[in-house]
């Protein structure tokens, strides 16, 4: 049976082309992979090559021709055995179907419901409200760092495939001492000192996961993790959604995020409102001992790829931590540390010091603030914000990281669409200076985000 | 330990079966007819975005994927449909991807460049140039970790030979003694930029030497060239004496992708390649000559072959596009995945 050769698309963008030469002629038997015509796009000039056998019964578009629409035909293709004659108006094209639409179904229908509500009517948030443990658990003193060290051992001992890779975790003991142990307890098998290749040893953890292990790959920092951020996002964080659900990477990343002190600025960034964007990523950012250990347990048994970012001067902090076998705590939970009416201050990480300070120092003047600890960047508890907001009508967010796009940035936008009308005053992001970081003692105090400046900051939206 | 150069014969004395032989004949020509297919589908704007086909190359994956057995993986870079058909995918799940429709193997969410196969241990399908190869060595990391024998076919291309990552995985797999065969398809060209005016060696498997990684070069347009050097790789790796390096020496007909024009090389340089080194022509003869089979049993073959190929885009057409619930799915697994 004849065929049409249709003028074909030859990249992403193309919707004609011009017809720059014929390479065959009529009567001509081409196979495949033959050139037939040289075909101008908008980016080149391509060769045309033939996919099926035949001779090439009639020519439909002249060289030189202009504007030719993609799948127009522009000749006949003769099977063996048929002649010139039988070319009739009934010749079918090769592939009789049209075109998939260009359109995206997105556009074809409505979109689907993602955008948060809108409109005035605000429901009542359900925030869960249940405390992290009961009343009369004993509690014990614990420094953060000894706390997630906890964390992460007993899951090793849970699950022989969790496993904890990185620079100095084994014989060092941990360049800041958060793996202290572990190599004599669990082996070189499992607690695993790589070479200084963050990109490499990354990807090997992505790999390790997919192949049916749980890795806790640890940064020294999390300012080395950028030499890593593809493997972190383009590898772990959307395999799940690339495989159509078949493979996803059920693993840590983990290490201190955030300036420390006096390391300048390759050392001081903090990436929270980097990873929190990424879906397919989800992200804690803890403040007490007690939420480390608990969200480094959950962290790892989630089956997804999750970014914990520590903080080194909060390391050597002790907090209560309680003594209940196998203490976790959810994603997606915020803590509120201090209940109030006047502002509520949200925070997360070591901005949590300075908004407990601030809400300290508030009460002293009779400024009641409520205080909430996110403990998760994503998934959020924005419920818990909302809920607050509707009470004290007023917020202000506490981060060290970079004003634009920040963390506290995505709060103001959740609340003004979410509980706009219960606004009395905007929003007041109180963030990091929007500078590197410098080295000079009294420098480095100024960029960072202070206590002063959440004191005022509340003063602000509070009138007072 | 010391690399070594291929002393692979040329395939004259073929040490398999008529069967054997048989069989890479029909593998590599469903992956020659089914890619032709999918320039034709790209051309009628059924195929969207990036495209990019493996003719050509064909003797590097059935050669290769003729000394596997169960429970091996095997990962690559974007040029992939050939390796998905030859670890035994299903062209209509393969071709329905390339259409973005619901029954593609990614649901229609990944792609050309971005399929997988749990079932097949095929881990993509990687769009960023390089970074397959650190996710290669990390599979092989859980079999070591695991204790089994099962090795892990790494693929990537002389382009990506130039990524600065390759050479990290490189110095862990050999220092971790992981069951990596790192296979550098070397086609000669990274995109438009030829090897010469790219890459500082003209042997790249011998930067294996600077990590103590053995390895080889083998002539990729015979598929029995291929096989026996994969089997000597294979041995090695399964024997626990960690990755080895295979720098197949292959060839791309085709663009880089369907909107490469293709100015770098001359018709001429293409075409020399055609007639004499095409692995599927060396093939066909042994199998003539041979006297394996005969000229009507190859075309039975080809026809069955044009069947399976046609069929698999009249199935790539029918099936749907994904419902719209499809873009808020796979986002986050709530269970951990079954392991393969």
């Amino acid at each position: 049976m004849a065929t049409e050769i249709l003028m074909p698309a030859l990249s992403p963008t193309m919707e004609e082309g011009t017809l720059a030469k014929w390479l065959v002629k009529e009567g001509d038997t081409v196979s495949s992979g033959d050139i037939m015509a040289e075909i101008e796009t908008d980016k080149a000039t391509m060769e045309f090559e033939a996919v099926d056998e035949g001779t090439i019964g009639k020519i439909l578009i002249a060289e030189g021709t202009e504007g030719v629409k993609v799948n127009t035909a522009i000749a006949i293709l003769l099977e063996e055995g048929e002649s010139a004659d039988d070319i009739d108006t009934s010749a079918k094209p090769a592939e009789s179907e049209e075109p998939a639409a260009k359109s995206s179904p997105a556009e074809k229908e409505d979109k689907p419901e993602a955008a948060p509500a809108e409109g005035k009517s605000h429901p009542e948030p359900k925030v869960d409200t249940a405390p992290d443990w009961p009343e009369g658990t004993t509690l014990k003193k614990q420094t953060v760092r000894e706390a997630l060290r906890d964390g992460m051992a007993e899951e090793m001992r849970r699950d022989e495939n969790v496993f904890l890779m990185g620079e100095e975790v084994a014989e060092y003991q941990g360049a800041y001492k958060i793996s202290q142990g572990l190599l004599d307890e669990f082996g070189a098998k499992r607690v695993i000192d790589t070479p200084i290749t963050e990109h490499g040893f990354a990807g090997i953890g992505v790999g390790a996961s997919w192949g049916g292990l749980r890795p806790i790959v640890e940064f020294m920092t999390w300012n080395f993790a950028m030499q890593a951020i593809d493997q972190i996002i383009n590898s772990a964080a959307k395999t799940l959604y690339m495989s159509g659900g078949q493979m996803g990477s059920p693993m840590v990343f983990r290490g201190p995020n955030g300036a420390a002190a006096r390391v300048g600025a390759q050392h001081s960034q903090d990436y929270a409102a980097w990873y929190m964007q990424i879906p397919g990523l989800k992200v804690a950012m803890p403040y007490s001992a007690s939420d480390y250990k608990g969200l480094m347990k959950t962290a790892i048994r989630d089956p997804n790829p999750v970014i914990f970012l520590e903080n080194e001067i909060l390391y050597g902090r002790s907090f209560d931590v309680p003594e209940i076998e196998d203490y976790t705590v959810p994603f997606g939970k915020a803590r509120i540390w201090r209940e109030g009416d006047d502002v509520t201050i949200v925070s997360f990480g070591i901005g949590m010091s300075y908004a407990l300070q601030a809400a300290d120092r508030l009460a002293e003047e009779g400024i009641m603030a409520e205080v909430i600890d996110l403990r998760t960047l994503r998934p959020m508890d924005t419920d818990s914000i909302i809920k607050s907001v509707m009470k004290t009508n007023r917020c202000v967010t506490v981060e060290e990281g970079w004003p634009q796009g920040s963390v506290g940035n995505y709060i103001s936008s959740v609340i003004m669409q979410e509980a706009f009308d219960y606004l009395d005053a905007p929003v007041i992001n109180c963030t990091g200076k929007d500078v590197p970081m410098p080295y000079a003692a009294n420098l480095e105090k100024h960029a960072l985000v202070t206590t002063d400046e959440v004191v005022e900051a509340v003063k602000k939206v509070t009138y007072k | 330990m010391a690399a070594r150069k291929s002393t692979s014969k040329p395939a004259s004395k073929p040490n398999v079966s008529a069967d054997e032989l048989k069989s890479y004949y029909k593998d590599m020509l469903l992956i020659r007819r089914f890619e032709e297919k999918a320039g034709q589908l790209y051309g009628m704007g059924l195929i969207g975005g990036f495209c990019h086909l493996y003719i050509g190359q064909e003797a590097v994956v059935v050669g290769l994927e003729a000394t596997t057995k169960e429970g091996d993986s095997r990962i690559t870079t974007y040029r992939d449909h050939g390796h998905m058909l030859a670890c035994g995918m299903d062209p209509n799940g393969v071709m329905a991807e390339l259409t973005g429709r619901e029954d593609g193997y990614s649901r229609g969410k990944g792609g050309s460049m971005h399929m997988f196969s749990k079932e097949k241990r095929f881990y993509g399908g990687h769009g960023i140039v390089g970074a397959n190869v650190p996710l290669g060595a990390g599979i092989a990391f859980a079999d070591k970790y695991k204790g089994n024998d099962h090795v892990t076919f790494t693929y990537f291309g002389d382009g990506a030979a130039n990524q600065g990552q390759v050479y990290e995985a490189f110095n862990m797999a050999a220092l971790w003694k992981l069951p990596c065969i790192f296979v550098i398809e070397n086609n000669q060209y990274a995109m438009g930029t030829s090897q010469q005016r790219s890459t500082s060696s003209a042997e790249i498997w011998e930067r294996g030497k600077a990590f103590g990684i053995p390895g080889e070069a083998v002539d990729g347009m015979d598929v029995l060239a291929v096989k026996e050097a994969g089997e000597k790789a294979v041995a090695h790796c399964r024997a626990g004496k960690g990755p080895y390096i295979l720098e197949i020496k292959t060839y791309r007909y085709r663009g880089h992708s369907m909107s490469d024009p293709a100015k770098y090389r001359t018709r001429e340089e293409v075409q020399k390649m055609r007639d004499e080194r095409d692995p599927i022509e060396a093939v066909r003869n042994l199998l003539l000559t041979g006297k394996h089979a005969s000229e009507e049993d190859l075309k039975a073959i080809d026809k069955d072959i044009k069947k399976v190929v046609n069929d698999s885009a009249e199935f790539a057409k029918e099936s749907p596009e994904p419902a719209l619930e499809e873009l808020w799915t796979d986002i986050y697994a709530t269970e951990v995945p079954q392991e393969a």
